[in-house]
């Protein structure tokens, strides 16, 4: 789908982007991760045409015929790292969402209310008036409202509180037909939703896990955990994993899709406290 | 690549028509987002109130009343506000419209909208021309505040001058626009961009007749070079073609209105001074425009 040539973009000599090539496919979930100044936002921009840079960014397998490609905006969805302190009220940039990028208002009304905004309410409201969790929310609502294909996001769940970032994580999940590139300081929290992680440092991809390239040499690993404490809401969790428990419900045992094994490892990361030892096999045989 | 089958190219084709509808779009879309902010924003208030009140402020003061150089009624009304609005319209535009892009910028702003699939030239325009909207408005509503005024006094109204100066005032404020949009797209600080629109009107402001008719008289450069610089100066063309139109002669001007009244007449000076400040505009807007779209956009 994307492919990003050795990519270089500096700021005074200093290099951002760092000969950087990668290729994003159909159907790629990818959290992008890297400390601070790594150049995940530097790489977004150069997709989104914000920045000149070195280097080629070819589409469909054609290079871009302008640097800001106006087909390719109308198939990537943006999620900036801070909202912007926009001034029009909601109503008039979900409106040109619509109208400018081919939203649904059906959709944006269903995501923003699934978010927990009232669109109707706010609707009117300027849209830098909105406290940052809200902005965020609209922001999120008019990106799945889109029928985008690539879905950028940066630091997407930054402002949302828990609730609202669980649901952001459903949603996200049920967009299985678009590519993701997601940019977070927190590899558990979007963990539950890709497919490969990519780390940077310093402008160069330092890590590129595909889960698939493992799913060739074995579909599931064997899981075992236990935990400290019995709990309940754990074992109902673990359950829907197909996982077997002990008498006392301390110790669990099943199956990980190897493909899941990000997802299974979010999952894991909200009962951390309570995980008194984890094995995970990788030489499980398959099953059956 | 792989051959597509019928339902990708169902797909491509409906994308294409999407592309194609949102670029229609795109220029009203941008336009309407423009006027809907700057609708919203205190400086358009703050402008529209000095624009209009200066003229409501004329009237009140009864200045259609008075008679200075054979000027009375609303043609006295009109002359001096639209020397008043020469200094206080261009400083209102560069101003404003220089912080406009490099604000949104610094904010984060354009980061987001330009993320949409709306073209750069359709998006750069369409503020351009929702901006070019909002300077004149409250402007065209000032003369036909004067024009209404003028009929309830039983004064004659000048039409035609009235068309004139609003066509001059159209010119003046398009160089200014043109101006700021230069200014803001080479700008990287809403400061920097704030500093060069106070000094390239200050500038102009100082290059304007009074200070040219002393180099003259001092015979510091070729006259020229000085007619030069004030043909040149959209300030000084706005005017001296105001004056023109209830003063043909340029008696006010002195001598200097010989090299006018020579090269050019009435009407073709006129006529400069509305396609020359225009055409400056629109120049120094696409230079910025250029400029802008080869660099980083955020």
């Amino acid at each position: 789908m994307i492919a990003i040539d050795r990519v270089t973009k500096r700021f005074d000599r200093r290099a951002a982007l760092d000969e950087l090539t990668l290729a994003i496919g159909a159907g790629d979930r990818i959290a992008l991760i890297g400390s601070n100044g790594a150049g995940k936002t530097t790489l977004f921009r150069a997709l989104l045409g914000h920045y000149r840079h070195g280097g080629e960014i070819r589409i469909d397998g054609a290079a871009r015929a302008r640097r800001r490609d106006v087909g390719l905006l109308g198939r990537v969805a943006f999620v900036p790292q801070l909202p912007p302190p926009l001034r029009m009220p909601v109503g008039e940039l979900l409106g040109f969402a619509e109208k400018g990028a081919g939203a649904s208002r059906a959709r944006m009304a269903e995501i923003a209310a699934a978010l927990g905004i009232d669109l109707d309410e706010v609707r009117g409201r300027p849209f830098y008036r909105l406290s940052g969790g809200q902005k965020q929310k609209i922001l999120v609502t008019v990106a799945l409202g889109r029928d985008a294909e690539l879905m950028i996001f940066d630091e997407p769940a930054a402002n949302l509180d828990p609730a609202a970032r669980a649901v952001f994580i459903d949603l996200l999940a049920a967009r299985r037909d678009a590519s993701m590139l997601i940019a977070s300081h927190r590899l558990e929290e979007v963990a539950p939703l890709v497919n490969r992680v990519i780390e940077l440092d310093r402008g160069r991809v330092v890590l590129d896990d595909s889960v698939v390239d493992r799913l060739k040499e074995g579909e599931f690993r064997r899981a075992e955990i236990v935990l400290a404490a019995a709990h309940a809401p754990f074992a109902q969790a673990i359950g829907d994993w197909g996982f077997e428990a002990d008498a006392a419900g301390l110790r669990f045992t099943g199956p990980v899709p190897a493909a899941e094994t990000f997802r299974f490892l979010g999952l894991l990361a909200r009962y951390g406290s309570l995980i008194d030892r984890l094995t995970l096999d990788q030489d499980a045989p398959r099953r059956s | 690549m792989n051959a597509m089958t019928p339902d990708e190219i169902e797909g491509a084709v409906k994308r294409d028509g999407q592309g194609a509808r949102a670029a229609r779009t795109g220029l009203g879309l941008s336009m309407r987002l423009e006027l809907a902010e700057s609708l919203r924003s205190r400086w358009f208030h703050f402008y529209s109130v000095v624009v209009v009140g200066l003229m409501l402020l004329l009237i009140t003061t009864g200045i259609s009343e008075s008679r200075v150089l054979g000027f009375t009624g609303l043609s006295r009304l009109l002359v001096t506000y639209i020397q008043i609005a020469m200094a206080v319209l261009p400083l209102f535009i560069v101003i404003t419209t220089a912080r406009s892009m490099v604000g949104d910028r610094e904010a984060g702003n354009l980061e987001y909208m330009l993320a949409f699939p709306v073209s750069l030239p359709v998006w750069y325009w369409g503020r351009f021309l929702a901006r070019l909207i909002l300077v004149l408005a409250p402007v065209l509503l000032a003369l036909a505040i004067a024009a209404v005024y003028g009929l309830a006094r039983g004064h004659a109204v000048p039409w035609y001058h009235v068309g004139l100066y609003a066509g001059l005032v159209g010119a003046l404020a398009t160089a200014f626009l043109g101006l700021g949009f230069l200014i803001s797209a080479l700008s990287r600080s809403t400061e920097v961009a704030l500093g060069a629109s106070l000094l390239i009107w200050l500038v102009l402001v100082a290059l304007l007749d009074l200070l040219l008719l002393s180099v003259l008289i001092q015979e510091r450069f070729v006259p020229d070079f000085v007619i030069a610089i004030a043909l040149a100066n959209p300030m000084q063309s706005f005017r001296t073609a105001s004056m023109i139109l209830f003063d043909p002669q340029l008696i006010l001007l002195g001598p200097s209105s010989y090299v006018i009244l020579d090269h050019f007449g009435v009407t073709g000076y006129v006529a400069w001074a509305m396609g020359y400040p225009v055409a400056l505009g629109l120049v120094l807007a696409g230079l910025g425009y250029w400029r802008f779209s080869r660099g980083d956009l955020v």
